[in-house]
């Protein structure tokens, strides 16, 4: 079936075409008053006033896990700097000085300029001691030097920033069923 | 502003804020995107991230037109030649933001055809981490560049460059000097030497004389 359209004629305001040149600015002069004068119903985010709401899901920054006592939960296998496409992550061991574990990490050190932010290290990771939760996205410096982040910044996280109801989050022995060694430590599995 | 130009008398130091100023909030990007990382830069040319409102107004695809040289994406080493040039192209002041993993260290691509970081080819002023970087982080970026735009100091970078440009039609001119004395001598034993030839000649011809 064919619709025909009948086109309006044009009545003589329209065809001097000046008013319609006025009624064509007028369109845009309302979005620039409302710029001006209503900013926040515009579409355009206005980033570094507001920030983006990014989910803890998202893969962001890394972080280093802690127990209790404040050392970071990393056992130094080495499982992230194998599963690491990019190979940004740099670990060295030495053997631990407590006994309950084999080896404690002396130098974790992840390029975020190489790093892909593939999630893989947290994924190969045995103990929890990685995550990529912290919600920083932004990776901005004027030298390749800077990206270079060391184990202390990695460690350097606020508890009050990451939801209390997480017990994984907040809880010392990351993934172990090891029941001789929570006792050891005072702890108690949920 | 940097301590030398606020030293300087208040003409240069004003003239500084004004240049700087006028550099800083129309920084014109060149969008040499090879990869997923210029998508991201669509994104934030598009209404939601608007890149107008910091005075980027128009990205330009011309390197003669623009100010912010913008390397999105893989950088092979067939690229990289094209990449040089472009940046050669481009009229000072210039600046280069390296953007994404790969153009700035290579990413996870360690093999034989990709640059590892662009750095190695041009000199680059502000890198931007991660595969690829959210608008956020470009944002981030530009208004780290518009800091360093504002740091520059326009009149003792001019007075640096006159300085070249002295030194080197000083340079220049001794040369042609030297090179001119060269001549002169070289002229005159040529001279001396036909006259020489053309009077033994003579004397050959009319061997009267010779016997004199």
């Amino acid at each position: 079936m064919v619709r025909q359209i009948k086109q309006k004629p044009m009545n003589w305001i329209e065809r001097l075409y000046i008013f319609e040149a006025f009624r064509g600015l007028w369109t845009t002069l309302k979005h620039a008053l409302r710029g001006l004068l209503r900013y926040e119903t515009l579409p355009t985010v206005p980033y570094p006033e507001i920030k983006p709401e990014i989910s803890r899901t998202y893969r962001a920054k890394h972080r280093l896990m802690l127990r209790p006592d404040g050392t970071p939960r990393c056992v130094a296998c080495g499982m992230c700097a194998t599963a690491c496409p990019a190979h940004c992550i740099f670990l060295e061991a030495a053997p631990a000085e407590d006994g309950r574990i084999e080896k404690r990490v002396l130098r974790f050190d992840i390029d975020h300029l190489v790093c892909v932010f593939c999630g893989l290290c947290v994924e190969a990771c045995p103990v929890d001691a990685l995550r990529m939760d912290t919600c920083d996205t932004s990776y901005v410096f004027r030298k390749r030097e800077d990206f270079v982040t060391p184990m202390y910044q990695l460690m350097s996280w606020d508890p009050k920033d990451y939801p209390q109801d997480d017990l994984q989050s907040q809880m010392a022995p990351g993934g172990t069923k090891n029941k001789q060694a929570l006792d050891a430590w005072g702890l108690k599995v949920n | 502003m940097t301590p030398e130009a606020q030293e300087g008398n208040i003409f240069t130091s004003s003239l500084d804020f004004l240049v700087n100023w006028g550099r800083k909030n129309s920084l014109w990007p060149f969008p040499y995107g090879t990869a997923c990382c210029a998508i991201e830069f669509m994104s934030t040319e598009t209404a939601r991230y608007d890149l107008s409102r910091i005075g980027s107004e128009y990205v330009r695809f011309t390197p003669r037109q623009s100010d912010v040289l913008l390397v999105a994406g893989t950088i092979t080493y067939k690229q990289a030649p094209i990449l040089k040039r472009i940046y050669e192209q481009m009229a000072e002041p210039r600046w280069v933001i390296a953007m994404g993993a790969c153009a700035c260290s290579g990413g996870f691509y360690d093999c034989y055809c990709t640059v590892p970081g662009i750095d190695h080819i041009i000199p680059v002023d502000v890198y931007i981490g991660g595969c690829p970087p959210r608008p956020e982080s470009f944002f981030d970026a530009m208004f780290d560049l518009q800091k360093k735009v504002e740091d520059e100091s326009y009149m003792k970078q001019r007075a640096e460059r006159l300085k070249e440009q002295i030194e080197d039609i000083k340079r220049k001119s001794k040369e042609c000097r030297e090179d001119l004395v060269l001549r002169k001598n070289e002229a005159c034993e040529m001279v001396s030497n036909t006259v020489r030839s053309k009077v033994n000649d003579v004397l050959d011809v009319f061997p009267f004389k010779k016997g004199r």
